[in-house]
């Protein structure tokens, strides 16, 4: 297996800041670290194993209702997801509320079965799979902890900014909080690796 | 084997969906008595939440059965009430449940309602200090979804002693905002009577003057849930109002009958001098 099939997902060909797939729900989940770790795993989840049961079906999967095999097979595991949250993590269930049943509509996931795993083996596509999850949670953790930080003063709901911070004058930031500047903070995260990775900018 | 032909695709397509369905009903059901656990636990909850109680429960190790021990200490009734006012038949806590309470909407909601219809549940709460409350729950349709709530009354059946209010998708920061303390600790000591007259609670836009005993302020950006919250307390309240007459008379009946035994014991203790 070729080591660039887990190495790209992270930074090469990142699924958020560089395929700048998945944003509307990198903006939505992203206020808080605890939602934002649960719908990464979520997330990683889903891409894995509906990539590598898409492989395991690649040849028999009729071409005319590809599309909708694959989006069978993305529900199935969303709905087990779902099922499986609201009976063991309910608390968080609720925060995440209909972001759940929208990771069927993340295009990272229907992506990455359609470029790669109807075309590759079901380890390879499996780890693919993963690995593009693991891209895409990254950044929304890295989001989630500047915008709880900066936002509410908390990381996973404890306080860290002490109370003396607040005293002397400093405040949360109720913009950061706000979608809008959620994109802001992707597109900061979009430059930073542009200005490291110089291919990805477009010639003029 | 040609998977394009169209026998081939209709029956893969049909096995595909039958084994996706089997798998889903299968995990639907097994994981069915922890789900319904959980919603019970969060009805528990809101009604602890209404009376003020149980606001540790974040902290609590295992919050289940801390939110049960609460509940059935502090919880010393409960029945169901027709719109008459009197108590019928059933389990109360099922009908307070968000799909109970949207049985009882369902009917209310109707072009003509069959009010005589409608049981509900009523939970009696007695505080640590041992003054009765007791805990009226509503439900309304929200902006996107339903919108639903616990309110408990003194045993004035009129001054509000606390409310917690719950939905299912309303806008976070706007409409979600009913769901926080802030916005609930508003109706903790307004009343809900002027005079004779059921005025319910009002959800004033712009906020409410100063020694408004019926109104709290609405939440700016969610309008539509706000009046929609306003409308289903005083829909629920009204057909509840029999029967705070009822137990307000049967209390003022019980009273006058204390009061007159210690008259004629005190007359007796004249006779006696």
């Amino acid at each position: 297996m070729k080591k660039e099939i887990y190495k790209n997902p992270f930074f090469k060909a990142n699924p958020v800041t560089v395929l700048v797939l998945g944003i509307c729900s990198s903006l939505a989940v992203t206020v808080k670290l605890e939602p934002a770790c649960v719908m990464a795993l979520s997330v990683t989840l889903v891409t894995g194993f509906s990539s590598l049961f898409a492989s395991l079906l690649r040849n028999t999967i009729p071409n005319r209702i590809r599309i909708i095999v694959q989006l069978v097979l993305v529900s199935l595991f969303v709905i087990l997801i779902d099922q499986f949250l609201k009976a063991f993590a309910y608390e968080v269930s609720k925060q995440l509320s209909v972001y759940v049943g929208l990771i069927i509509t993340n295009c990272i996931v229907m992506g990455r079965i359609e470029a790669f795993a109807l075309g590759n083996k079901p380890w390879p596509s499996f780890v693919d799979g993963i690995a593009n999850g693991l891209g895409y949670g990254m950044i929304l953790v890295v989001l989630a902890f500047f915008r709880e930080l900066l936002g509410s003063g908390c990381l996973f709901g404890h306080q860290i900014i002490p109370d003396s911070w607040y005293e002397a004058g400093y405040m949360n930031n109720g913009l950061i909080i706000m979608p809008p500047m959620a994109l802001i903070l992707v597109g900061l995260i979009i430059w930073i690796q542009r200005s490291y990775q110089k291919e990805l900018i477009e010639e003029k | 084997m040609n998977t394009n032909s169209n026998t081939y695709t209709v029956i893969y397509s049909i096995i595909l969906v039958v084994v996706v369905a089997a798998v889903l009903a299968f995990v639907s059901v097994s994981l069915s008595d922890r789900q319904n656990a959980n919603v019970a636990t969060e009805t528990r909850q809101s009604i602890l939440y209404s009376v003020n109680l149980a606001q540790e429960a974040d902290q609590a190790k295992d919050k289940n059965s801390y939110i049960e021990a609460e509940y059935n200490k502090y919880i010393t009734d409960s029945y169901l009430v027709n719109v008459k006012g009197d108590k019928v038949e059933g389990e109360a806590f099922p009908m307070a449940l968000a799909s109970g309470l949207k049985s009882q909407y369902d009917i209310m909601k109707q072009a003509n309602p069959d009010v005589s219809k409608l049981t509900l549940p009523v939970f009696v709460c007695t505080l640590d200090d041992g003054s009765r409350v007791e805990i009226f729950p509503i439900y309304g349709a929200g902006l996107w979804g339903p919108i639903w709530g616990y309110i408990s009354l003194k045993d004035d059946y009129n001054t509000v002693y606390g409310a917690t209010f719950l939905h299912k998708g309303e806008t976070p920061g706007l409409g979600a905002e009913i769901a926080t303390p802030h916005f609930s600790n508003q109706f903790a000591g307004k009343t809900i009577f002027e005079g004779d007259n059921m005025v319910s609670i009002s959800v004033v836009k712009g906020g409410v003057p100063e020694g408004d005993m019926h109104g709290v302020d609405a939440i700016s950006g969610g309008t539509i849930t706000s009046r929609a919250l306003e409308n289903a307390i005083r829909q629920w309240l009204t057909d509840y109002e029999p029967y705070f007459e009822k137990q307000l008379a049967a209390k003022a009946q019980a009273q006058a009958a204390a009061d007159s035994t210690t008259n004629t014991v005190d007359n007796h203790e004249e006779g006696n001098l």
